[in-house]
């Protein structure tokens, strides 16, 4: 069985923010990937200000990416306008509640900016259970050892350089000691 | 087990595949075509179920074929990469097909390319690949010696070196592999390597 295996973080901080996605690696049958196609892939650039990425199982992030961008690309048309991330956080619950007994394997992480520029941050678990934080959110393989790498490293009102070095460093920390995920990570700013 | 293994060269991708049909503990024959060519620049080697390979590979063979017939321009090898994962997607939580596909093809605009594409329609494009237990050897084999651009002739002796490794450390080695070629010219079979040699027979 292939599983892709991602580990993502997303850091908050007043004026932009971070999500930093190490690039999936595989697993089973010891089988690798190179970093870049994996991570083009889960990762929806959806508007301008903000994005999402989708840690599991990688044909479920693979179909829900599709699914992802074709409702947000449908949004734009009608409304003539971005998703606010707020909206597209409750869109992605929504779909993934309606698989509830079925469910897709994957949990996001989205990233964006909202109204005035407030930054938001959300991660679901795989039936679309949204959970906003003020400072930061993990989801994937290693995220138990991102809960304490960040909340090690974490401080409020950070500058983007500043942010930008903490949010590496606790990824790649975390992913060190995880043997599914690795092979270094991309950081996006948002 | 079935060996699948393919690889991106300077403007040509290679598909490998074993030959045996194999039923349980019955080696049925040992020239069974597993890379399927799906129009004049396309391979589609398969491994997994056999009725299920037979069977997905000829209805996405058929289906690139519509698409040509209905458009009167052929597909592209992602665009067949991606109409193929789409239909394992469809068909995972309904009734699953087990079939693991490597899609190799050539496009004037964009040269050579190889797809990966495994029975849960995990799709990811790459320069090599390789499924079944053949696979801890080929990988290994190609981790090591593989790179960009390869020639033809390096490109063929790096399989040939895959499967000498097939043959020398799998319990239960495939003893015939074909090779299968397609570059600008086309999609053709390129050679067979044969330890056995079965009797021919006239095509079904």
């Amino acid at each position: 069985m292939f599983i892709s295996l991602s580990t993502m973080e997303a850091l908050w901080w007043p004026w932009s923010e971070r999500i930093a996605s190490p690039s999936p690696v595989t697993a089973a049958s010891a089988f690798s990937f190179r970093p870049s196609p994996l991570i083009s892939r889960e990762f929806t650039r959806s508007t301008k200000r903000s994005s999402s990425a989708l840690s599991g199982l990688a044909t479920d992030a693979q179909t829900l990416y599709q699914r992802l961008v074709f409702r947000h690309k449908l949004y734009q048309l009608r409304e003539e306008r971005n998703m606010k991330p707020e909206t597209f956080a409750s869109l992605v619950s929504a779909i993934l509640y309606e698989k509830r007994f079925g469910p897709y394997f994957c949990q996001p992480v989205i990233a964006g900016l909202g109204d005035d520029n407030k930054p938001f941050i959300c991660t679901m678990d795989s039936i679309g259970a949204k959970e906003l934080a003020k400072d930061f959110v993990v989801a994937g393989t290693a995220s138990e050892s991102l809960y304490g790498a960040c909340e090690a490293m974490f401080k409020p009102d950070m500058e983007a350089e500043e942010l930008f070095e903490t949010i590496s460093q606790a990824l790649l920390s975390s992913v060190d000691r995880d043997c599914l995920s690795g092979w270094g990570g991309h950081v996006y700013v948002v | 087990m079935e060996c699948v293994f393919g690889l991106v060269g300077k403007g040509f991708a290679l598909v490998v595949a074993d030959t045996s049909a194999v039923h349980s503990i019955l080696l049925h024959k040992t020239n069974e075509d597993k890379i399927m060519v799906l129009d004049s620049h396309k391979l589609m080697g398969a491994s997994g179920e056999a009725g299920d390979r037979a069977q997905f590979t000829e209805y996405i063979q058929k289906n690139v074929a519509l698409y040509q017939f209905r458009n009167g321009i052929p597909l592209t090898t992602a665009a067949a990469a991606n109409f193929t994962r789409g239909e394992l997607a469809t068909a995972l939580r309904k009734n699953p097909y087990s079939v693991n596909i490597l899609l190799a093809g050539y496009d004037k605009e964009t040269g050579p390319s190889l797809y990966y594409i495994d029975y849960i329609s995990t799709l990811h494009k790459v320069d090599k690949a390789a499924f079944g237990y053949g696979s801890y050897f080929s990988l290994s084999m190609m981790d090591r010696h593989y790179h960009c651009d390869m020639s033809l002739e390096e490109a063929v002796d790096l399989v040939d070196k895959c499967i000498i490794e097939i043959r020398s450390r799998l319990v239960i080695a495939p003893p015939n592999f074909v090779i299968k070629i397609v570059d600008q010219d086309g999609a053709r079979e390129h050679a067979w390597r044969e330890s056995i040699k079965d009797a021919p027979i006239s095509a079904a």
